[in-house]
C-alpha cells in the first residue's frame, strides 16, 4: 500500500528509511532523537529528500531520480503533532473544519457530526484553543486530520505531552478511529506499549536508520 | 474653534499625508518583513540595510535624494510629469511619499518580530491540511500576526505626522499643500507674536501622538483577544 525509501542528510545526521507497509496501523518505535519525525515530515512532504521514493497505491509521490515531487498540500495526508498544534485565533470548529472545507464534496469521507461523536468533542466547537485540556486539545487535533480525510494518518508522538493518566483515556479513541475509519496510519512514539495496544506490525528507528 | 483657518490646514494636510504614508507602506511592508523573516534570497543583509538606512541618516539627505530622483528635472521625476503629467516634488503626495520614506523602518520592525514569532508548525500543519502556501499565509501568518502589522501601522502613520527633514528638502513648506504641523510649528517660530500658537500646535501635536498611543494599545488588546492570547493570559491569571 505504502512503500518508500528515503535518504536525507542534515549536518551529521543522516537518515536511511526503506519500507513497505501495508493498511492497519504501522508503529514506529525509536528514542528521541533518532529520527523519526524527520521520517514523518519526508513522508507529509515538509521535507524533501536528497535521494528517494515514495509511493501510495498506484500513485508516485516523490521520485528524485524523475524529479517527482508531490507538495505538502496535495499529498492528501493528515499529520497529528506531538502538541496539536491547533490554530489559536480559530475557534475548535474552524479548526476542525480547516482541511475539511477545502475539500470537494466529493472528497469528504466523514462529516462534523461523526467525528464529534467519534472523539466525544461536540461539547468544545465554541471554545478557543488556548483553553483546552492537553488530553481535549489532541482529540481536536485528531478530528482536524480526520476530517481532512486523509488517505493516511500520520502521528507524530500524539501521546508523549499527556500524563499517564490522560494517555490511558486517548488510547481508546485511537483505537477507536482505526476501527471505524479504516485510514492507514503510521504511529511514531518512543513508548513501546503504546504502539503494544495498537499497531499490527512495529518496525524501529535507531540512529536515522529504519529497520 | 480654536485653531486658525491655516492651522486647520496643517492639521488635516498632516492627517492625509500620514494617512497615505500608512497605506502606502502597509503592502511593502508586510511584503517585505515576510521576505526578509522566510525567505532564503541571497542580498538580504542589503536589502534589511537599505529599508533601516532612513533611520540613521540626516533625514534631509533622504529627502535631498528624493528631490533629485523625483524633481520635475530628475531621471524619474521628469519621466512622470512627461508621460503622466504627474508632479510630486513640492506637492501633498510628495509629503507623503517622504514621510512614507522615513516612516517604513519603523513598520517595518514590528512586523518582521511578529513573522518571526509565529511558530513555524502552525504552517505546516495547515499545508498538510491541503492549504496552498498563499491561502497559509492569508488563514495562519498574516492574522497570527496582526498585532504586529497593528504596531507598525500606527507607528508609520505618528512617525508621518512628524516628518520633518525628508519633507522640507523634498517638497518645502508651501501652506495648505506641503505645510503639515511640524512644518506649521517650525514657520510659526520664525514669525513675530507666533508663540501662542506655535504652543497651541505643538499640544495639539502632543494629543495626536497620545491618542494614537492610547488606540494602538487598545486595537492590540482586541487583536491578542480574537487570536486567543489574551485568553491564555487570563487563564493563567485565573489559576
Amino acid at each position: 500500500m505504502l512503500s518508500f525509501s528515503f535518504r536525507y542528510a542534515r549536518g551529521a545526521f543522516e537518515l536511511v528509511a526503506d519500507a513497505d507497509v501495508d493498511g492497519g496501523v504501522t508503529g514506529i518505535c525509536g528514542p528521541s532523537g533518532s529520527g523519526k519525525s524527520t521520517l514523518l515530515a519526508l513522508l507529509a512532504g515538509l521535507l524533501r529528500p536528497r535521494v528517494g521514493s515514495l509511493r501510495i497505491g498506484d500513485e508516485q509521490l516523490v521520485d528524485t531520480a524523475r524529479d517527482i515531487f508531490v507538495p505538502a498540500w496535495d499529498r492528501h495526508f493528515g499529520l497529528v503533532f506531538q502538541d496539536g498544534q491547533l490554530f489559536p485565533h480559530l475557534s475548535v470548529r474552524r479548526n476542525l473544519l480547516y482541511g475539511h472545507d477545502r475539500l470537494p464534496a466529493s472528497a469528504r469521507r466523514f462529516e462534523l457530526e461523526a467525528v464529534l461523536q467519534l472523539l466525544e468533542i461536540g461539547h468544545l466547537l465554541d471554545r478557543r484553543p488556548t483553553l483546552l485540556s492537553g488530553g481535549e486539545r489532541q482529540r481536536v487535533a485528531l478530528g482536524r486530520a480526520l476530517l481532512y480525510s486523509p488517505r493516511l494518518l500520520l502521528l507524530d508522538e500524539p501521546l508523549s505531552a499527556l500524563d499517564e493518566r490522560l494517555k490511558q483515556q486517548i488510547l481508546p479513541f485511537l483505537k477507536r478511529v482505526k476501527e471505524e475509519t479504516r485510514i492507514p496510519m503510521l504511529y511514531v512514539t518512543h513508548t513501546r506499549s503504546e504502539v503494544d495496544y495498537l499497531a499490527d506490525r512495529v518496525l524501529t528507528m535507531a540512529q536515522g536508520k529504519l529497520s | 474653534m480654536l485653531l486658525s483657518p491655516e492651522e486647520w490646514d496643517a492639521l488635516w494636510l498632516s492627517a492625509k499625508v500620514a494617512s497615505c504614508d500608512t497605506m502606502v507602506c502597509l503592502p511593502f511592508g508586510i511584503a517585505l518583513s515576510w521576505l526578509l523573516e522566510r525567505s532564503r534570497l541571497p542580498g538580504k543583509f542589503l536589502v534589511d540595510a537599505l529599508v533601516q538606512l532612513p533611520m540613521v541618516l540626516p533625514p534631509v539627505v533622504p529627502g535631498y535624494l528624493l528631490l533629485l530622483l523625483l524633481g520635475t528635472h530628475g531621471p524619474l521625476g521628469g519621466w512622470l510629469l512627461a508621460h503622466f503629467g504627474i508632479v510630486i516634488a513640492f506637492t501633498w503626495k510628495g509629503a507623503a511619499l517622504a514621510s512614507a520614506v522615513m516612516a517604513f523602518p519603523l513598520m517595518v520592525q514590528p512586523i518582521r518580530l511578529a513573522f518571526r514569532l509565529i511558530d513555524a508548525r502552525l504552517e505546516k500543519a495547515a499545508t498538510t491540511l491541503g492549504a496552498h502556501p498563499w491561502q497559509v499565509f492569508l488563514t495562519i501568518t498574516l492574522p497570527l500576526a496582526l498585532p504586529g502589522v497593528i504596531a507598525g501601522s500606527v507607528l508609520c502613520f505618528s512617525r508621518g505626522l512628524g516628518e520633518f527633514g525628508a519633507t522640507m528638502a523634498f517638497v518645502g513648506n508651501i501652506p495648505g499643500e506641503t505645510r503639515t504641523l511640524p512644518l506649521a510649528i517650525y514657520s510659526l517660530t520664525h514669525v513675530p507674536n507666533g508663540d501662542a500658537a506655535a504652543l497651541r500646535l505643538s499640544l495639539l501635536s502632543i494629543g495626536l501622538a497620545i491618542a494614537a498611543l492610547l488606540i494602538s494599545h487598545w486595537i492590540g488588546r482586541r487583536a491578542e483577544r480574537v487570536l486567543g492570547y489574551a485568553d491564555h493570559r487570563d487563564h493563567h491569571a485565573e489559576l
